[in-house]
């Protein structure tokens, strides 16, 4: 039998046309439960959307109520003998369907803010990624040396790591109050957490990274001249350089997970301020499209990252 | 084997015994002197090498050989300086080595390429590390891959490259730098049989090129026997030198010698030395059968 005609065959690559296809179902089967449920009556709809509320005092037109309560309602207007209210099956407002999330999209970034000082969408989107930015870079600026210095000599492991291992255990939040106590309310503090967040475990990760590089090549390195210095900016730099980008890239999305917490200390802001703002007014149409909006920019990043990655490192292009 | 009548691997012919002659007469490059190492291990200390003494004679081509984990690479590794003995001393021009250096080149069993480089760039790393310019770096690069015969993979990656040519470049890498001798731990040890035998004639047309003195590890007895002028025999538990043979098969060597008597007569010393013929009858081994078949299907 052939191989290659295998969809699930272990350890083998599927062949370019069948990952695009598997890529695209990882996005289209999660949109069809998503519309199946919402678009198909018989299919959850725990609630009545009223149209027409008939003889019940207290329903009124769009009004959501429960199907028990609909049905008992009209059950007694049927007893006696008034006009029944008339309304659709619906999902809760907390599910909106995916054409309303799609429009919501569209709007939220059209409508301006409910308040006049307030941010639009895209100001908010825009803060938020200058938040990460600074908070990442930060940690990047001092976690990638002090990681390589870790895994490069015993003594920086010894006296760094066991510290660290300590402090990363401490969830990145809990310095939220002692952050806005030190900077203020401004973005300092939420910058602040997301170096924390990432700085810890950027030392670490980086430092087992650098373990990692296979030792023969320092041996090869130091027969052919190389001392220590260029070890490692001609022998350790370049060999990890790959797999340090890698790590950037997950730590890079660890950021945007603190960054929720983060907006959310001292003076609200960015994209969580949006999403509570709208989940406020009940708006959650407008909650939905900014999550979606997170994750196409998460995703869109770190595909631009890779492909990026695919021209900085041609040797990693394996087959 | 046993049946011919093969004359002793001692005897050389008057031109064998000439070219050992004027070997003698050249200047000692490495001196291998009582060399010892002992390694601290779980159930007590392992004496990977005892005693070890040797000369190195300029543009000599040496093999060692023995069994596995006789300490071959403990060996190798202490002479490239990137181990140390325990007792003993190594002395390279008459100065102890103390540590790894240019001076001595060395290419491993694994591929020790540098991935992110070009094979031009891999072959200039140790010019650039020993502080020569850009372009001269550059210039002696594309000689050495002219020398190995790769003018087509300047530019490639190393994974680019299959088994043999990827070692080819460890060897002009190693060249480049002009050691004063090149140590090499099974080099083609991963190679197929008949790339081995390729790179075994591309390793001697270099030796003949280019002046170096070469130790090279083995425990293949057709390559060992093929290639050297002398091979030391490591014995096992604790590594130390057997013999030193002086290999009487005349140069230039061609694989047509394989069958010659001189050929067959020294390799059939080195198995007696390191398979000695008490311990290796079958009789003596514990057996289980594994079969419910008969003998009859053998
Ligand atoms: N770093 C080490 N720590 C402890 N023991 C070691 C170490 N390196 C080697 N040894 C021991 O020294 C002995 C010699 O090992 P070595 O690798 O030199 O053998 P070898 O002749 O190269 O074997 P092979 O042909 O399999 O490569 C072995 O018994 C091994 O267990
Ligand atoms: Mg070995």
């Amino acid at each position: 039998m052939n191989v290659r005609k295998h969809w699930f065959a272990i350890r083998k690559d599927l062949s370019g046309q069948r990952s695009w296809l598997l890529g695209l179902c990882s996005f289209l089967l999660p949109l069809c439960i998503w519309s199946l449920v919402s678009y198909t009556p018989w299919i959850w709809h725990p609630m009545v959307l009223i149209s027409d509320p008939g003889g019940v005092a207290y329903f009124q037109k769009d009004m959501l109520v429960d199907r028990e309560i609909f049905n008992k309602e009209n059950a007694f207007m049927r007893e006696e003998g008034e006009s029944e209210a008339r309304g659709e099956l619906a999902n809760p407002i907390y599910l909106p369907a995916p054409h309303k999330v799609v429009q919501a999209f569209i709007t939220a970034f059209q409508t301006a803010p409910i308040r006049r000082n307030d941010p639009w969408l895209h100001q908010s989107i825009l803060h938020s990624i200058t938040v990460i930015f600074y908070g990442f870079t930060l940690s990047a600026i001092l976690g990638v040396p002090l990681g390589i210095l870790c895994g490069t000599f015993a003594f920086f492991t010894r006296i760094i790591e066991p510290f660290i291992d300590f402090i990363r255990y401490m969830p990145a939040p809990a310095f939220g109050a002692l952050m806005v106590a030190f900077l203020g309310i401004a973005d300092a503090p939420k910058v602040a957490i997301i170096f924390i967040g990432t700085f810890f475990q950027m030392v670490l990760v980086v430092g087992n990274t650098t373990r990692l590089l296979d030792k023969s090549l320092l041996e090869a390195a130091q027969t052919l001249g190389a001392t220590s210095k260029k070890l490692i900016f001609h022998v350790i730099v370049p060999g990890i350089l790959p797999n340090l980008y890698r790590d950037m890239r997950i730590l890079l999305g660890w950021a945007w997970t603190y960054l929720i917490v983060a907006e959310l200390i001292g003076a609200s802001s960015g994209i969580s301020w949006f999403i509570n703002q709208q989940a406020k007014y009940r708006n959650y149409d407008n909650v939905f499209a900014a999550i979606v909006m997170i994750g196409i920019i998460g995703l869109t990043t770190d595909q631009i990252l890779r492909f990026i990655g695919h021209y900085l490192f041609p040797w990693e292009r394996r087959n | 084997m046993n049946n011919l009548n093969l004359p002793s691997y001692l005897e050389q012919e008057p031109d064998v015994r000439a070219r050992f002659e004027k070997i003698r007469q050249r200047p000692v490059v490495l001196k291998v002197q009582h060399l010892g190492k002992i390694f601290p291990g779980t159930d007590g200390d392992i004496v990977a090498l005892h005693d070890i003494l040797f000369n190195i004679h300029r543009r000599e081509f040496i093999c060692v050989i023995g069994a596995s984990g006789c300490g071959k690479s403990t060996l190798i590794r202490i002479l490239a300086g990137l181990d140390y003995p325990t007792s003993g001393q190594v002395l390279l021009d008459n100065q102890e080595v103390k540590g790894p250096s240019p001076d001595r080149g060395m290419v491993f069993q694994g591929y020790t390429l540098f991935p992110w480089l070009t094979i031009k760039k891999n072959i200039m790393f140790g010019l650039k590390m020993t502080n020569h310019g850009n372009n001269y770096a550059a210039e002696q690069a594309l000689q050495w891959i002219d020398l190995v015969g790769l003018s087509n993979f300047a530019n490639a990656y190393p994974h680019e490259l299959s088994g043999g040519m990827k070692q080819r470049v460890a060897i002009a890498r190693a060249l480049a730098n002009r050691p004063r001798i090149l140590l090499m731990d099974e080099p083609f040890g991963a190679l197929d049989a008949q790339t081995r035998s390729q790179m075994q004639a591309y390793l001697l047309q270099i030796w003949r090129n280019v002046d170096i003195t070469i130790l090279f590890i083995t425990h293949d007895l057709d390559e060992a026997v093929y290639l050297a002028d002398r091979i030391v025999v490591l014995g096992t538990h604790p590594g130390h030198i057997q013999e030193i043979i002086e290999v009487s098969v005349p140069r230039p060597r061609n694989p047509d010698q394989f069958l010659t008597p001189q050929f067959l007569a020294t390799k059939k010393r080195l198995e007696e030395l390191i398979h000695p013929p008490e311990k290796n009858r079958q009789e003596d081994l514990p057996m289980i059968r594994l079969t419910q078949a008969g003998d009859e299907v053998i």
